[in-house]
């Protein structure tokens, strides 16, 4: 009769975390700075289809990185969530909170109980409004760890290099001219080639927006933000 | 046999839409009221709506007043809902279940374009409208029917478009102007005499307001302007720059024109 392994969990626990950094470690990054009008959100991503930003709801966006299947299932269930949520209370109810703590149970759960995590790291954003309500970044770890960030938040392959350009870089107030030029400036630091606005994928919560927030930037406009349109 | 784990991804085809989510998630949140209304009941009712296409998009326009039986429930509902930014539906029938209807339409069509990063197509949109009034049928047979227009405009051909439905969720394309509630008949008849192919959106949106006028005229459920309160009926436009409200202001000043014209001509005395 064969004997049954044991590994502690300890170990367990130590393997899927390694596991799950080496996965995100292989992806590109992405950056989210709290600006004058609202709130930028820039990866480093060639495709203009797969996308990984995106509307959640009116005030909220999501941003994963790592696995794609991963956080686009993450990305769907967010949505199902705030549009159920939505639709029974009002649209004003729908938190990027109550969202981000849905995100760290399941990613919680998932690497606790599964065999393989999940290999991502997750960006709720919600944009503040006029009447004073404050801008919300929370970024959610592949185990669950749950943090909430203020003025600029960095996640991805070498996000502690980019976190620590952000840190003496960022200032607040900026327009989104000089968000987006910051932005790309701290996805630069970990490239050896500077990135042109056909490696980038840009959104906007922008607060000037009537209800719904989310605006992407397309190429074009970001050209031209970015100073380099012929 | 069960099928092997990875075919649930394909077999998942209504995992885009809101209603189906709903429905696996939280059944009790979908709208139904079958069973629970006698024939006859008196419900308030959105009365008068219509849809006419112009050279940039369409007009959707309706009176202000919900009915039940011979009072006058509200003055100030408006029954013209924005659904995306090319979209917009007008609601006649029992007004509760019917801006129950419209919300949940709003939200099914943002619900997809979220999850797939792209608009539903004017002809999808009208479809899936359709699907949710069959699901309305055994309300509407006891005497709840929400008989909507739908009205937008279509990106991928470039025009105004606009659908009347049945209570069975029947669909049908109208090529020119459409009204309904109670008094349709009385706004279609002006419509017939006074649309014309490519007007312009001044001429279109006197046009709606003419036949709201007159439906109001002849019909005691509609309620035609409110000098005395200043409510006025609601008009939306939608073309191709997106859904358009015209101000209060500006319907203001067309309905005076078209009363104190008909004063001057003794019309419709």
């Amino acid at each position: 009769m064969p004997l049954p392994y044991y590994v502690s969990p300890e170990q367990m626990m130590k393997d899927k975390a390694e596991y799950a950094r080496k996965g995100i470690a292989r992806g590109r990054s992405i950056v989210a700075l709290e600006h004058r009008d609202g709130i930028l959100l820039v990866a480093e991503n060639p495709s203009t289809l797969l996308h990984k930003i995106s509307e959640i709801y009116d005030r909220i966006a999501f941003a994963g990185v790592g696995k794609y299947n991963e956080f686009e299932n993450l990305r769907i269930a967010g949505i199902r969530h705030a549009d159920v949520k939505g639709y029974s209370y009002s649209r004003g109810d729908v938190t990027a909170k109550a969202l981000a703590n849905a995100y760290s149970q399941a990613l919680g759960n998932i690497f606790t109980q599964d065999i393989k995590p999940f290999e991502v790291e997750v960006l709720v954003a919600e944009v503040g409004d006029e009447n004073g309500s404050k801008n919300e970044i929370y970024h959610i770890l592949y185990d669950g760890t749950i943090e909430d960030e203020k003025n600029y938040a960095a996640m991805g392959g070498q996000a502690d290099e980019i976190r620590r350009f952000l840190k003496d870089n960022y200032q607040e107030g900026m327009v989104l001219e000089q968000a987006l030029q910051l932005g790309v400036r701290a996805l630069n630091v970990t490239q050896n080639k500077s990135l042109s606005e056909r490696d980038l994928e840009v959104a906007v919560l922008d607060r000037s927006k009537a209800r719904r927030k989310f605006r992407r930037i397309p190429p074009e406009a970001l050209a031209q933000l970015l100073g380099t349109a012929r | 046999m069960t099928d092997p784990l990875w075919q649930r991804a394909f077999d998942d085809y209504g995992s885009s839409s809101f209603l189906e989510v709903l429905r696996r998630q939280s059944p009790h949140m979908i709208p139904s009221l079958a069973g629970s209304a006698e024939p006859g009941l008196e419900v308030p009712r959105g009365t008068t709506v219509l849809a006419l296409r112009y050279r940039d998009g369409v007009v959707m326009a309706g009176d202000r007043q919900a009915t039940a039986g011979f009072q006058i429930a509200s003055r100030r509902i408006d029954k013209i809902f924005k659904c995306d930014d090319l979209s917009g539906i007008g609601i006649a029938g029992a007004a509760g279940p019917a801006m129950e209807m419209a919300k949940l339409f709003q939200t099914e069509l943002e619900h997809y374009e979220k999850v797939e990063g792209d608009n539903l197509s004017l002809e999808g949109k009208a479809n899936k409208l359709s699907q949710m009034i069959r699901l309305n049928l055994p309300a509407a047979i006891q005497g709840l029917a929400v008989i909507p227009i739908f009205a937008g405009f279509d990106e991928r051909a470039g025009v105004g478009r606009l659908f009347k439905y049945d209570i069975t969720g029947g669909r049908y394309e109208e090529t020119n102007y459409d009204a309904q509630g109670s008094g349709a008949k009385d706004a279609r008849d002006s419509l017939k005499k006074l649309w014309r192919r490519d007007m312009n959106r001044d001429e279109a949106l006197r046009a709606a307001l003419e036949a709201l006028i007159d439906a109001a005229d002849e019909d005691i459920g509609t309620g035609g302007p409110d000098l005395i309160r200043g409510i006025y009926p609601s008009v939306r436009t939608i073309t191709r720059s997106g859904f358009a409200e015209a101000s209060e202001e500006e319907v203001r000043r067309v309905c005076e024109e078209i009363l104190r014209d008909r004063t001057k001509s003794e019309q419709g005395a």
